[in-house]
Formats: structure tokens, sequence, C-alpha cells
């Protein structure tokens, strides 16, 4: 595996279109459930042992070599609000686009081919991982990172949070960002023998809920 | 004109500002509208829809900072139909959606060439924003700096990327010149000392026909596209 290959896929300013989406932090924000650092923390720490694990699992599935048109079907099963679906299917373009420039390959031609309306993100993530020579951990890895740093970055822009401290917040996560990327990838390892059902599939009601609704804002500074 | 490479070179997949689509065909004409919060961008596009309508196929897309409301406007105002206008969403940071991760934009513009198909032009407006913001070449063939008078005469004089490399610097509100006490002449000798050769245009929209000389320049970038062309 290429270490420089995951730092470019997990960099924020991978140009995948991640920066104009909080993951359900402004919608947090708006309820006062998320107003300082220590909320931030518990926010990013949900949002990873939900739909962190989840996505990882998928993005490590795919990077295996798995089906991704599968996969792709297992996002949506694992997805319930239409709203997020539409988001993950838009970033899933997005990011489609970017890898497709980066590490061109088949595997992304014939997952595009096959879902011109865009695959789930994480699916692409993971078929862009294989394409860049990395490993299924290495997709969870990249995956989980952004589950919690997405987040972490508009806390800072919503709140004028400290952007030392909530950096400090994703420091003191990598331990819960490790365990996690590594059950994700446990998994998709048994993933072509027992299929997708294997695959986490934590939720968390609330960001689905709030996901739904943050959507019908009028006015709004991130996208979802 | 600028000679296309004979292959199709790898990143072309990506349909970033090719000027051709990957069937060889030509497709619409790009212009990126960025400059500062309020200077006239959306009252630029609009009456630039008005005045070339008529005689041409277009499109919009708007990059609001967090409203709808720029593509609302236009929407209101008739200036084209619905489905010609777009809103991309910018996540508090107008200048990334335009310059470093275009993949939103990008995005919108392809969607608008596969439904209207055929376009001849594609009119993007940023966020309002800084004197630093500039499109990626990758998005736009052309980028419009739109300044006013109103926020002050020195600003031709500070520069900045968007008022020395812009391929065309537009001075709207000359109307409000007397009221604010602005010198108009000396906006344009700071602005031909900041952009050596490139074009600079004063324009007060509120005058009839007040877009031509942006109308103008916007018809010479089609023309220079399609030599022969009548349009
Ligand atoms: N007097 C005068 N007012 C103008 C002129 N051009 C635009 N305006 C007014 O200036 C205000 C801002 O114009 P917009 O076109 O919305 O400016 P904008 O650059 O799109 O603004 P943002 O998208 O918010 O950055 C509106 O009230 C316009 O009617 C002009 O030439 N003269
Ligand atoms: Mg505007």
């Amino acid at each position: 595996m290429s270490r420089t290959a995951l730092l470019i896929l997990a960099d924020g300013r991978f140009p995948a279109g991640g920066h104009a989406h909080s993951g359900g932090m402004e919608a947090a924000v708006a309820s006062g459930g998320v107003h300082d650092t220590a909320s931030l923390e518990a926010f990013c720490r949900g949002r990873l042992h939900t739909a962190g694990l989840t996505a990882a699992g998928l993005a490590a599935a795919a990077a295996t070599g798995y089906d991704a048109l599968a996969l792709d079907d297992a996002a949506d099963t694992r997805t319930p609000a239409p709203a997020l679906r539409r988001v993950a299917r838009r970033l899933g373009r997005q990011m489609m686009r970017a890898a497709r420039a980066t590490w061109p390959c088949a595997g992304l031609d014939h997952l595009a081919r096959h879902r011109p309306q865009g695959p789930h993100q994480p699916v692409v993530l993971g078929v862009a991982a294989r394409a860049a020579g990395l490993t299924a951990l290495d997709a969870a890895h990249a995956a989980v990172y952004e589950s919690v740093g997405g987040p972490a970055t508009a806390a800072v822009r919503l709140l004028s949070l400290d952007p030392f401290e909530a950096t400090a917040v994703l420091a003191r996560l990598a331990d819960d960002l490790d365990a996690v990327a590594a059950a994700a990838s446990d998994a998709a390892g048994r993933v072509a023998v027992e299929g997708v059902t294997v695959l986490p599939a934590a939720s968390a009601p609330l960001l689905d809920i709030t996901g739904e609704q943050h959507a019908a804002w009028a006015v709004r500074l991130f996208a979802s | 004109m600028h000679l296309d490479h004979p292959v199709t070179l790898p990143q072309r997949h990506t349909y970033s500002a090719d000027p051709r689509h990957p069937d060889g065909s030509h497709r619409a004409l790009r212009i990126g509208f960025g400059g500062p919060v309020g200077s006239g961008k959306t009252a630029t596009v609009a009456a630039l829809c008005r005045t070339l309508r008529d005689r041409l196929s277009i499109a919009v897309v708007t990059n609001d900072i967090y409203t709808q409301e720029d593509a609302a406007f236009l929407r209101r105002e008739a200036v084209l139909p619905p489905e010609r206008i777009a809103a991309v969403e910018t996540g508090a940071c107008p200048h990334t959606a335009i310059r470093d991760d275009i993949s939103a934009n990008l995005e919108a513009v392809e969607q608008l060439e596969q439904a209207l198909e055929p376009l001849d032009l594609i009119l993007i407006e940023s966020g309002g924003d800084n004197l630093t913001a500039t499109f990626s070449r990758g998005l736009v063939d052309h980028q419009v700096f739109v300044i006013d008078v109103a926020a002050g005469d020195d600003i031709p004089r500070k520069g900045g990327p968007g008022i020395t490399t812009a391929d065309l610097l537009v001075v709207n509100k000359t109307d409000l010149a007397p009221y604010v006490g602005v010198d108009l002449d000396a906006m344009a000798a700071d602005s031909r000392r900041q952009r050596k050769d490139l074009p600079f245009v004063f324009t007060s929209l509120t005058a009839a026909d007040g877009v031509r000389p942006v109308a103008d320049w916007v018809t010479e970038c089609l023309a220079a596209r399609h030599p022969g062309a009548t349009r």
C-alpha cells in the first residue's frame, strides 16, 4: 500500500465536494445539541460509531473488490432517510469525478456507467482506494476519519469554536477511530463468503430525522 | 483558436473546462462572475440574460452563500425559464466552490448541458467574496470580476488576483459616483495600471441598456470561439 495515497484520499482538500456538507452538524448546532468542545466530541463519537461505522464497512468491502453494485444496494438499505440518500449519491458523483481524474481505472468506470445518478459515496471511496493501491483497512480509515472530520470543521465555522480545540477533539478520538476502522475492515473481510449482511448497519435515528428536516430549511450554510 | 490535442487525455474523463464534449462537439462557453458582496453580479447576469436570450441559448448557475436568493431572484425576475437556473450550495466557503473544489459547480454545469442541449452560454455567478477569489480554469473559460464605485474608489488600486487577472473587470454603479464622491477618472487610471492590456469597462445597470459593454465583450468571446460563425 502507498501511505501517501491514503493521505491524498483522506485529505479534506481532496476535491470531492465534502466542504459544503456538515454531516448533520448544522442541524445539531441549531438545536443547541452541539454548542462547545465537549458536545462536539460527544456528537463526533456518536456519528463515528453509527454512520461512520456503516460507511466504513461499505468502503472497506468495496476496497476488497467485492461487487460494487451490490454494495451500492446495501448502502441504500442502510440509509433510510431519503434526503441522506440523495446527499450520499450526490457526494458519490462528486467523488467519482475526482477519483477518476486521480486514479483512473476500469472499476470506477464500471461503477459510473451503472450508476449514472451517482453511487453512494462510501462505495466510490472504497473503489477509489482500491484503484490507489490501498487496502480495505485503509479505506475504512479514510471513511471513519471523514465521518468526524467534516462535522468538526463545520462546527468551527458555525460556532466560531477554537480550531485548536476542535482538532484536539479529533486527536482524542484517534483510538476510537482505529477500533471502528478495524471492526469495519474485519466485516469486509467476510463479505466475499457471507454476503453484504455481515456489514455493519448501525444507524443514528436523530441524524436521519434532522437530516431530513435540514434538507427542507430555506436558509442554511451547508448542503447537509 | 486553441487547437486541442488529437487524442483524449486521461484527465479529460473529468469533463472539466475542455472546449469539446467527449463526442467532439463544442460545449457551451462558460463565463464566471466574481466580486465582492453586493457589487452587482446578479444584476449583471440578469441584464445579460435579458439582452442575449433572444439570440443565444443561455443557462445560469448561482453560488449562494447561505440561501438560494440569487437563483430565486433570477427566477422571480423571469430572466430565463426556471429550468435554466441552477443553484449550488457552498458550505460557507464560496471561493472553495469556484476554485479549490469545483466538483459541485461542474455537476450543475453538466446537468444543465445535458438537459438543455444545445446551450451556447453558461453564466456562473460566485457567491460574494473577497478580492482574491478567482475561478478555476477547470470550471470556466473566462472570468469577469465585478466591483462597484460605492465600495470605494481605492479598490482598483488595491489590486488582488480578481482585479489584476480577470479576463474582464467591470466597475459597476457609476450612477452612484456623484453621491459617494468617487473620481471615476482616477479609478480608470488605477484599473489601467493594474491590468496592463486586460480590458475593463464602467457600467451603470440602472441606465437603459447599461449592460451593453459587458454584453459586447461576451459576444466577442463567443465569436472568438467559433471563427466564421454568424452568431
Ligand atoms: N445604483 C445602482 N444600483 C445597482 C447597480 N447594479 C446593481 N445595483 C443594485 O445593487 C444591489 C446589489 O446587486 P446584486 O446584483 O444583488 O449584487 P451581487 O454582486 O449579486 O451581490 P451578492 O450576490 O450578494 O454578492 C441591488 O440592490 C441592485 O439593484 C447599478 O449599476 N447602479
Ligand atoms: Mg448575487
